[in-house]
């Protein structure tokens, strides 16, 4: 799941938000640094796990929230407007980083209301009005 | 444990296809070079996490690390907030206290009660002009009683001995010119006759005789202080009961007030997945330090009060024939203090928590 709003823990550092859901699940200490690791690298933000996601910048946040979303490798990522609060800039970075894990073979559900971010994707579009779906 | 097994599985495919960017397919060879060293690291990350997570000894080992962590962060954020931590612990403490003190002042009393609890014994005394030899026949006639379990005559040089030993005025005693002290028959009725009536009609007809000039049934007392000791047992058990759900209601809502403070770390954890069970450990261990740590200020609390007590006590006490030691609470009390406060706050808090977890819903 990923957020609009990020939904980060403010009072914990970013690698501590990332490894929540290992924690939840029960993982053993290295094992969660390892994948915390590996998720922040993956999302380019490994030299930032000490820092708290208040001193990070809006995209940051969001891809600590999406490292969040992959550490326990979930075969379906649910993102609800993940770029509603971002620019266009950092909207297509973030679209860049669902297309990578697209690639190594993660489902990934954008909700969105960015059309022209959307179409760039050149993926599949499902279009929804008041919960019909009108278009696919 | 399924669905953990089907994530690791997934896992592996994961860090697979990282590690085949290694040989890259066309497709992602770009984005491959980017990440050189990531891939390295992915690389050896594959075979191992397949292990870790699934394995039940790693599995347990995360468990209580995790119940280590939530046991010592709760206490961490008692300190966090000295101020309020100290507060609400003293609020406690004095409702602890205020139990157990009622206990041990019980415990105190029935210590001189208790010596006491078998005796229903009757004792005559005797006009001063009766001798001797008539008072033993008079304890002879009352041994043919078959209600009698024993009689014994205590002479008056007797009793001035007892007297002498027991109260310290020996020597005031020695500047009187005869004993002043009556001989005494002190009966002891069979238990048989323990309730009532019974041993009312021998006390009664004890007294008649000629020889007797006084009759004491030390029963009365006895049963008045025993009732007493009833009233003042029960009463303070209705109290400690009182404290003790005072105690339930405090650190419930202590931990309701905290349970609101993070409200967004209980939505964002639920959100994440966590289950009630998660999210409750670091708060049930918040009111286990709370009880816990209420119960050693109360310790502290009834000790020293004892120990200001203890002086006039054992004055007072010495100045009877000091059979009294004030008492403390030994070991196996303390130890049930401490549990006992600790449970409270425990169930104070799950109370709350199951309670107010259901209705905290991410929106």
């Amino acid at each position: 799941m990923i957020f609009q709003d990020y939904k980060l823990l403010q009072d914990r550092t970013v690698f501590d938000n990332v490894a929540l859901p290992l924690v939840i699940a029960g993982y053993g200490h290295h094992e969660i640094a390892r994948r915390v690791r590996a998720s922040l690298d993956k999302v380019g933000l490994l030299g930032k796990e000490r820092k708290y996601p208040m001193t990070l910048s809006g995209g940051e946040q969001q891809r600590v929230g999406i490292a969040r979303a992959v550490v326990n490798k979930p075969p379906m990522i649910l993102a609800d407007e993940p770029t509603g609060n971002l620019d266009p800039e950092l909207s297509a970075e973030i679209m860049k980083l669902f297309e990578q894990f697209q690639q190594v073979g993660v489902t990934i559900l954008i909700a969105s209301h960015d059309i022209s971010l959307i179409t760039q994707m050149n993926r599949r579009v499902l279009k929804l009005d008041h919960g019909q779906l009108i278009a696919s | 444990m399924r669905s953990h097994k089907k994530k690791a599985g997934f896992l592996n495919e994961l860090f697979k296809a990282d590690a085949y960017q290694g040989r890259p397919t066309p497709a992602i060879r770009s984005r491959q070079y980017k990440k050189g060293k990531n891939v390295a690291q992915s690389k050896q990350e594959g075979p191992q996490t397949q292990v870790a997570g699934g394995n039940l000894g790693d599995k347990t080992h995360a468990y209580l690390d995790l119940h280590a962590h939530d046991l010592f962060s709760s206490l961490g954020r008692l300190v966090d907030a000295p101020f309020t931590s100290i507060m609400t612990i003293s609020v406690l403490a004095i409702a602890i206290a205020l139990a157990s003190g009622f206990y041990i002042v019980v415990a105190n009393l029935q210590q001189l009660t208790g010596n006491l609890e078998a005796s229903n014994q009757i004792s005559l005394f005797l006009k001063d002009e009766v001798s001797e030899t008539k008072a033993n026949k008079l304890a002879d006639n009352i041994k043919q009683n078959p209600n009698i379990q024993k009689v014994t005559v205590i002479t008056k040089e007797q009793a001035l001995k007892e007297f002498e030993a027991q109260s310290g005025f020996g020597d005031a005693l020695k500047a009187l010119e005869s004993n002043p002290l009556p001989i005494v028959i002190e009966v002891l009725p069979k238990n048989t006759l323990e309730d009532g009536l019974e041993l009312e009609n021998l006390y009664e007809s004890l007294k008649q005789s000629v020889e007797v000039d006084f009759a004491q049934m030390d029963m009365q007392w006895i049963k008045r202080l025993q009732s007493f000791m009833d009233v003042a047992r029960r009463g303070g058990i209705l109290i400690s009961l009182l404290l003790g759900v005072a105690v339930l209601f405090i650190t419930g809502n202590t931990i309701r007030l905290e349970l609101h403070n993070r409200r967004d770390e209980v939505v964002i954890a639920k959100l994440v997945g966590a289950t009630n069970a998660f999210i409750q450990r670091p708060f049930l261990y918040g009111g286990f330090w709370l009880g816990f740590l209420s119960g050693v200020a109360a310790w502290f609390i009834v000790t020293v009060m004892m120990l200001v007590l203890r002086q006039p006590v054992e004055k007072l006490s010495g100045l009877y024939d000091g059979s009294f030691h004030l008492l403390f609470l030994n070991y196996s009390e303390t130890f049930a203090l401490l549990a006992i406060s600790a449970f409270l706050s425990v169930l104070g808090a799950w109370v709350v928590l199951s309670y107010q977890l259901q209705q905290l819903k991410p929106e």
